[in-house]
């Protein structure tokens, strides 16, 4: 077999996380005019785009055909990073409800 | 004496173990950066929650032409050239050059379109009065918080385009290998991800009603 013949054939292969990434980006738009609470728009939002970067880290990074070691090593630290950086939320509400004319 | 003999002989054999990961090094220097790059993009945009949350009066400046418009093809074009960069490993490594350097010019074509539609929006911004420190609308903090998010990402775009341009040219000469189209290529999805995020919290949250 040729190396022309070989290759070329992983477009189809990722067609469908392709067009499920579009339309999670679609269906975000549609959410954000449904004049959600702003809570609850942003959980939704939020939920989306990480199942799209999952998508993406999973499929397009191939993160799914290497080892485990290597999701073990790299996916929870960051996950962990990111989860200790929610401890800002209730100095960034406390500087709202100190505003005299906070809405 | 063989490279391998070499690093045995003055490192001995306990460094010659192999990868617990088993990848090459190079890629898992690029994973390395990728993490480091998402924790950094994870803490601006929890800056720019804080102060958004901070703040009685952020703007919500975006309307659905031509803010979000220009979004929605923004992303349709990133996406796009994930699946044109992914096309681009796979002829790399079955040994295509030709269809290897089509793919990756088309990448390239289509980080460009996205960089051109981003400066636009940003131009647009600017002829509404956005600027680092102050807009008509209200928290001056909008266009610092904007402009560093967008930019820091618009940064990467055409940093990788340029990557892409540079591994394109080796790859065709034969310098480079698919080892490196394949490195370049984890950059570029990224660059997509990163955007899967920047969307639904800067522009999706602030939608002018």
């Amino acid at each position: 077999m040729t190396a022309s013949a070989k290759s070329g054939n992983v477009i189809p292969k990722y067609l469908p996380v392709y067009f499920i990434l579009l339309g999670i980006a679609g269906l975000e738009v549609f959410l954000a005019y449904q004049n959600l609470p702003t809570v609850s728009l942003l959980v939704v939002l939020l939920a989306l785009a990480f199942c799209s970067g999952a998508l993406a880290v999973m499929y397009f990074m191939h993160l799914l055909q290497e080892r485990r070691s290597l999701f073990l090593s790299l996916i929870p630290a960051v996950i962990f990073v990111l989860l200790m950086m929610n401890m800002i939320w209730s100095d960034s509400l406390r500087l709202l409800h100190l505003r005299p004319f906070a809405r | 004496m063989s490279e391998l003999d070499h690093a045995v002989q003055n490192h001995g054999t306990a460094l010659m173990e192999p990868s617990p990961y088993a990848i090459p090094s190079r890629k898992l220097t690029m994973w390395l950066f990728i993490i480091s790059d998402a924790i950094t993009f994870g803490a601006i945009l929890f800056g720019y929650g804080y102060l958004r949350t901070a703040s009685s009066d952020w703007p919500a400046p975006f309307k659905f032409y031509p803010s979000i418009f220009n979004v929605m093809i923004m992303t349709f074009v990133l996406i796009t050239s994930s699946l044109t960069m992914l096309g681009a490993v796979d002829s790399a490594k079955a040994g295509d050059k030709g269809k290897t350097g089509r793919f990756l010019w088309a990448t390239m074509l289509l980080g460009v379109v996205f960089a051109g539609l981003h400066i636009r929006e940003w131009f647009g911004l600017i002829d509404d009065g956005v600027r680092l420190f102050q807009n008509p609308w209200g928290s001056p903090l909008f266009g610092a918080t904007f402009f560093s998010i967008t930019g820091l990402h618009l940064l990467h775009v055409i940093s990788g385009v340029i990557a892409i341009g540079v591994i394109a040219r080796g790859f065709l000469r034969g310098s480079l290998t698919a080892g490196h189209v394949e490195i370049t290529g984890l950059y570029w999805h990224f660059v997509d991800l990163v955007w899967m995020f920047v969307v639904p919290l800067v522009y999706l949250l602030n939608l002018a009603r």
